[in-house]
C-alpha cells in the first residue's frame, strides 16, 4: 500500500514548476530503505560502541591500571581466594586468577569482531571465486568444485577444526588468530559457494549475457562486469548473516581452548576459564555471555535489515526471501 | 530409481575415503608425540623408538597408509594407541549417549520447531508472531555452549541437591535418565528450534498462499483441516529433508554439551583422544561422524527422490 501514497506524493499539479527528476542508484535506495528500519539501526548503533569498547581496549587498561594479563592477587581476590564482583576499582568484577573482567571484555571484544569481520569476508571472497567460476565455467571444472563444496559440507566440522588448531599447535596470539580464521573461513565457503554458483547458473542463460558475449566480450570479462555486480547484492546479505555465525564459532573454539590462545582473552576462553566457579562469581558468566549475545543478535538484525532493504520485493513478515 | 542409488551410495564410499585420508594427513603432520604421551616424561629415547616400532610408526608414510587403507576395508577401525582397546570397542561404549542426546534434541526441536512456525504462520503480523520472531532472532544469536552455561548455573545446585551426579565422569546412563540428559536436550535444541521455527513458518506462509489453498477454503472445508490436512502436510517436506540432513551433522557437534554436562559420549572420547595424540581413535570417530552425515543426506536424497520425481533428473 506505502508505494501507492508514494505514488501520489510524486503527482505535481500541472501549473506548477515541472520537479527535477532525481536519478538515485539501488544503493541509494536501499540506504532509504535500511534508515527507515528502526530496529537495524538501533543494531548498527550498538555495534558501532562495540567497535568504540573495543577500540578503546587500551585506554581502559591505562585508567583502570589493570592490563589484561596482570592478576591483582592482592585486590581482586578476598581473604579466602574468590574473586570480588563489580564494585569501584574493577568494574565488571574479577576473574578467578584475579584479572580485570572489564579490560579483558574489552581486549575479547577486539578478537571477536576481528575474527568474525576477517573470516566472513574470507569466506565470501573464496566463495564468490569458486562459485562463479564453478557455475559460469561449467564442465569439468563445475563437477570438481561443485564436488568439493559437497564434501568440505559433509566434514564433521567442529572435529576437524579441533584437530587443525591442534595439529598446527601454534604458540603466538597472532598466528593463532590467523589460524582460527583460515579455519573458520574453511568450513563457512562451501555453504556460501553453493548459494552463489546457483544464482550464476541462472544469470548465465540471461540476455545481457548473450549481448555481452555477442559484442565480443571475454569469459573473464563477462564475469567481472556483468556477472559480479549482479551479485552483489546476495553476497552483502550472505557475508553480513555470516559475521555472528564466525563469531559464534571462534567463541566455540576459544570455550574449548583450540582458538585463540592466551594469554590474549577472548569471549569465549573467558567463559571456558571461569565455568568452575560461576556458582560463586556469576559476572563472570554473565558479563562474556551478555556481550556475545548482543553482538551476534545485532549482527543478525543488521543481516536482516540489510537483506530487506536490498530486496523491495522480500517482506520480512512474509517470511518469503 | 536403482542407478540414482547406487551413484548416491559410490559417491558416499568416496567422501568417506577423502575424508579418511584427509584425516590421515592432518594427524601425520600433527606435533603430539603419541609415544612421548604412552612412554612418560621419564622415558628413554630406545624406549620411545620401541614404542613408535611397536605401533607402526617407524614405517615410510606410504606403508602406514597401505595398512590403514588395507585395516579399513575389513571393517577394522584399529586399537587405541593409548590402551590398546578396539576402536570400534570404544566407540560402541560411548555411542550410546551420544545418540540418546542427539535423538532427545531432535524431536525437542523437530516438534517445538513445527509448532512455533505454524503458529506464528497461522498469525502471521499478529503480537504472537511479532513474540515468536523476537525469539527466533534471540535464539539464532545464542551459541550452544552459552545456553549449556546458562542452564547449569541455573539449575545445577537444584539438581546437586536432588542427588543427580551430573560433573562425575561417566555414570552409567539409566541413573537419574531424564534429570541429566533433560538440560543437555534444551541447550542442544534451543538454537535449532528457532531455525526450524523460521524454516517451518516460511514453508507454511508459502503454501497458505498457494490457490488449492484457498480453492479449498472456497469449499468451506474448516480452517483447522485446510492448515493442517492441506497446509502442514505439503510445507513440512523441506523441514523433513533438512531436518534429516542436521540430525546427521549434529552428532558431530556434541561436543560442547558433551564437555559442559560431563556426559561420557563420543565427542568427549575425541577431544580427551585429541588432546592425547592417540590417532585410530580420533581417525575413526571423524570417520564414524562422516558415515552418520552421509548416512542421513544420502536418506534424504533418496527419500526426496521418491516424493519428488523431478530431483532424480537433474
Amino acid at each position: 500500500m506505502s508505494s501507492f501514497t508514494e505514488l501520489d506524493s510524486e503527482i505535481v499539479p500541472v501549473d506548477a514548476e515541472p520537479r527535477r527528476v532525481q536519478g538515485r542508484t539501488p544503493w541509494q535506495l536501499a540506504w532509504t530503505r535500511f534508515r527507515r528500519d528502526r530496529l537495524a539501526v538501533a543494531s548498527l548503533v550498538v555495534l558501532a560502541l562495540m567497535v568504540v569498547f573495543a577500540a578503546l581496549a587500551p585506554l581502559w587498561a591505562h585508567w583502570t591500571g589493570h592490563p589484561y594479563d596482570a592478576t591483582f592477587p592482592k585486590t581482586a581476590l578476598d581473604p579466602s581466594g574468590q574473586p570480588v564482583g563489580p564494585g569501584r576499582h574493577f568494574w565488571l568484577g574479577a576473574d578467578q586468577l584475579g584479572r580485570d573482567v572489564l579490560v579483558r571484555a574489552a581486549y575479547g571484544a577486539r578478537i571477536s569482531l576481528v575474527v568474525g569481520v576477517a573470516a566472513a569476508v574470507l569466506a565470501s571472497v573464496i566463495g564468490v571465486a569458486v562459485g562463479v567460476l564453478a557455475g559460469f565455467v561449467g564442465g569439468v571444472l563445475d563437477t570438481v568444485l561443485a564436488r568439493m563444496m559437497d564434501i568440505t559440507l559433509a566434514l564433521p566440522y567442529l572435529l576437524v577444526a579441533i584437530m587443525l588448531a591442534t595439529t598446527f599447535q601454534l604458540t603466538s596470539v597472532a598466528a593463532s588468530v590467523s589460524l582460527t580464521i583460515v579455519v573458520i573461513a574453511f568450513f563457512s565457503f562451501a555453504a556460501f559457494g553453493r548459494i552463489i554458483r546457483g544464482q550464476v547458473l541462472s544469470l548465465r542463460e540471461k540476455e545481457f549475457i548473450e549481448a555481452a558475449r555477442s559484442l565480443g566480450a571475454g569469459n573473464l570479462r563477462i564475469m567481472a562486469v556483468d556477472v559480479l555486480p549482479n551479485l552483489m547484492a546476495q553476497v552483502t546479505v550472505l557475508t553480513s548473516l555470516l559475521i555472528p555465525t564466525s563469531i559464534v564459532f571462534e567463541a566455540t573454539l576459544s570455550f574449548l581452548g583450540v582458538g585463540v590462545r592466551l594469554p590474549m582473552p577472548s569471549w569465549g576462553s573467558m567463559l571456558g576459564e571461569g565455568s568452575d566457579v560461576f556458582q560463586t562469581a556469576w559476572w563472570l558468566l554473565a558479563v562474556p555471555a551478555f556481550l556475545l549475545l548482543l553482538t551476534t543478535l545485532s549482527f543478525n538484525l543488521l543481516g536482516d535489515g540489510i537483506r530487506d532493504a536490498l530486496d523491495p520485493r522480500g517482506d520480512r513478515h512474509s517470511g518469503k526471501k | 530409481m536403482l542407478r540414482f542409488v547406487i551413484r548416491r551410495l559410490l559417491y558416499s564410499v568416496l567422501v568417506l575415503w577423502l575424508v579418511a585420508t584427509l584425516v590421515f594427513v592432518f594427524l601425520h603432520i600433527s606435533p603430539v608425540p603419541v609415544e612421548r604421551v604412552i612412554g612418560g616424561p621419564r622415558a628413554t629415547t630406545d624406549t620411545l623408538a620401541q614404542i613408535r616400532a611397536n605401533l607402526g610408526l617407524d614405517q615410510p608414510v606410504i606403508v602406514q597408509y597401505g595398512r590403514f587403507l588395507g585395516r579399513l576395508l575389513r571393517g577394522d577401525l584399529g586399537d587405541s594407541y593409548i590402551n590398546g582397546t578396539s576402536v570400534a570397542a570404544l566407540v560402541r561404549d560411548r555411542l550410546p549417549t551420544t545418540l540418546w542426546l542427539v535423538a532427545g534434541a531432535g524431536v525437542i526441536w523437530f516438534v517445538g520447531g513445527v509448532v512455533t512456525g505454524v503458529y506464528s504462520a497461522t498469525r502471521a503480523r499478529g503480537a504472537g508472531d511479532r513474540l515468536v520472531t523476537l525469539f527466533v532472532l534471540i535464539g539464532l544469536s545464542t551459541p550452544p555452549f552459552v545456553m549449556a552455561l546458562v542452564l547449569l548455573y541455573l539449575f545445577s545446585t537444584k539438581l546437586g541437591e536432588a542427588g543427580v551426579p551430573f560433573f562425575e565422569a561417566g555414570p552409567p546412563l539409566q541413573e537419574h535418565f531424564l534429570q541429566r540428559m533433560i538440560l543437555p536436550w534444551i541447550a542442544l535444541a534451543f538454537l535449532m528450534v528457532a531455525a526450524y521455527t523460521r524454516l517451518t513458518r516460511g514453508a507454511m506462509l508459502d503454501v497458505l498462499g498457494e490457490d488449492y489453498i484457498r480453492t479449498a477454503r472456497a469449499k468451506g472445508i474448516s480452517p483447522k483441516r485446510v492448515v493442517y490436512r492441506h497446509g502442514l502436510r505439503s510445507a513440512l517436506t523441506p523441514v523433513v529433508t533438512q531436518f534429516g540432513i542436521d540430525l546427521g551433522a549434529l552428532i558431530g557437534s556434541t561436543i560442547v554439551t558433551e564437555k559442559v554436562f560431563g556426559l561420557q559420549g563420543v565427542g568427549q572420547l575425541v577431544y580427551q583422544s585429541i588432546n592425547l595424540g592417540d590417532t585410530p581413535v580420533i581417525i575413526g570417530v571423524t570417520l564414524m561422524v562422516t558415515l552418520f552425515v552421509v548416512l542421513a543426506n544420502l536418506l534424504v536424497d533418496v527419500g526426496y527422490s521418491f516424493l519428488d520425481p523431478r530431483v532424480r533428473l537433474s
